[in-house]
């Protein structure tokens, strides 16, 4: 563990998993959508749902969908912050199978008017990892820029991407592959070392078979 | 590379001649990319945040469970009416763990230290002696890369988190790395640093994470109190030229191993231990009610 894993992070309290955990999901939520969220349906799982009040759970999830980091001073009062910014949302409990105790499904629809579910569990220590992006599993901590491609589970598309990666100096860090069925949807979730461009992300949905490109730049 | 034992960590100082902090320092900039001025401006940030934490405290401040919030002011207030055994460091201490703890329970920012729920040990043992003018911020920087240095071992020879190693992880490392901390900042040689560590965590072993409710109130906020006197109690018997006996690293390894052998009831879970008393279950069903 490095030094300033060990001291640190600043963060807003109660708790590094129940608070700031819960921000960094509403925040990489936010920036998988790509667009402001208008309306965000968040159902809370296993200890989030059972603790989540008392720790500010809902709180911090609502913080990280309008942007905010897990040290900032305003997530007390982000449900006001959220009326105040045109943000509808509304937060409930559900059960998960199998789902990692402090788990949260949110449902975005952003002001571009597409929309996006995202199960994100909060792992230990403020670290995340997203579970799920609409239905299909994956698994990645948010802390590198990820780049995440569902398309048809057909031959090409693992070339097609890595070589457009390549072509903009873009280094692969890590890279899971994942699919529905064999010959329906597949999704790649690729970690990089560079930020992606826009461009990339516009070239990406032009080639035939892919069929949504999304993003995400620390 | 960071230290794995606190014994590799001694012999480092002794074959380069140099202190302890430093010895911390270079390993962690080797890994980390870091320049060693911003690995330095880092530690003064976290070290202003404490200092704000403490001065942003409010008497009127309550958590989201209505359970935490006011008890930092009750002592200092008895601190200041006389009535108190402690010196006024220990009470100051004490108040400081308070104020932080409680900040954290009531939403405030805080430094993980190492964790949210054990944050107030560290600036408890510190932000006295800094606003006496025993040491200044270069020097309290310096004690806080010994404090994260001696927490970089315990993470890699137990663990930091108090759902696997119970509270002994969380404020029994955060006691016994601000006990180091203390004796660096009085001057103690990096040797009697170490002893101050290993008694502290070892008064502390066996502790378990039994928060009521399942939240970082109670008892964890008061838990922060005994960590920091127990630092400071560790670094005077360290001071003094006692030594623990068992070797720090030795006594890592068997906190290690007790956190083990806790039950899964007693690791964070809110079920046994005092989360599970009467009164404790009662507290979670009010908690739970002012939720629906």
């Amino acid at each position: 563990m490095r030094l300033f894993d060990v001291l640190g992070p600043v963060m807003t309290g109660p708790s590094s998993s129940h608070t700031a955990g819960a921000v960094r999901i509403g925040l990489t939520a936010r920036r998988l959508l790509g667009s402001r969220p208008l309306n965000a349906e968040i159902q809370l799982h296993g200890s989030f749902a059972a603790t989540g009040r008392g720790h500010g759970t809902d709180k911090a999830l609502v913080a990280g969908l309008l942007g905010m980091q897990p040290d900032d001073p305003r997530i007390p009062q982000s449900f006001e912050l959220a009326r105040q910014a045109g943000l509808q949302f509304s937060v409930g409990s559900v059960t998960l199978r199998g789902a990692h105790p402090n788990t949260a499904v949110l449902h975005l629809t952003g002001e571009d008017g597409r929309s996006l579910e995202v199960v994100g569990a909060s792992i230990g220590g403020g670290r995340i990892s997203i579970c799920q992006i609409d239905g299909i599993t994956t698994n990645f901590g948010a802390d590198y820029n990820t780049l995440i491609v569902h398309n048809l589970d057909t031959p090409g598309h693992v070339a097609a991407v890595t070589g457009c990666l390549s072509d903009h100096a873009i280094n692969i860090a890590t890279m899971q592959l994942y699919r529905s069925t064999a010959g329906g949807y597949a999704v790649m979730v690729l970690e990089c070392d560079q930020p992606i461009p826009d461009e990339v992300i516009a070239e990406l949905r032009q080639k035939p078979g892919i069929v949504k490109v999304t993003s995400l730049n620390l | 590379m960071s230290y794995t034992s606190v014994r590799e960590m001694l012999n480092a100082c002794k074959a380069n001649g140099k202190p302890l902090y430093e010895v911390i320092l270079e390993s962690d900039l080797a890994e980390s990319g870091l320049s060693r001025a911003a690995s330095e401006a880092e530690m003064r940030r976290l070290w202003a945040v404490m200092c704000q934490t403490s001065a942003d405290y409010r008497a009127c401040d309550r958590s989201m469970s209505g359970f935490a919030g006011g008890d930092a002011a009750k002592m200092e207030a008895a601190a200041a009416g006389g009535v108190l055994l402690s010196g006024s460091y220990l009470s100051e201490v004490m108040a400081e763990a308070l104020k932080t703890a409680e900040c954290n329970a009531c939403m405030k920012r805080i430094v993980a230290a190492p964790t949210a729920g054990s944050c107030g040990v560290l600036p408890a043992v510190l932000l006295p002696l800094y606003r006496a003018g025993v040491c200044d911020e270069d020097a309290v920087c310096r004690a806080l890369f010994v404090a994260a240095g001696f927490g970089q071992v315990v993470a890699a020879r137990a663990t930091l988190a108090g759902a696997e190693g119970g509270c002994q992880a969380e404020v029994g490392a955060a006691s016994a790395m601000a006990a180091a901390a203390l004796v660096d900042l009085r001057g103690g040689t990096a040797e009697a640093c170490a002893e101050a560590f290993a008694m502290a965590l070892t008064n502390l072993e066996g502790l378990v994470c039994d928060p009521v409710a399942g939240l970082v109130e109670l008892p964890c906020i008061k838990r922060n109190v005994i960590g920091a006197v127990n630092a400071v109690s560790a670094a005077d018997m360290a001071m003094a030229g006692i030594v623990g006996h068992i070797p720090a690293d030795e006594v890592i390894d068997a906190v290690a191993e007790v956190g083990a052998a806790m039950s899964k009831d007693l690791r964070e879970t809110g079920i046994g231990g005092l989360a599970g008393t009467p009164t404790g279950q009662k507290i979670r069903e009010i908690v739970t009610m002012g939720q629906q």
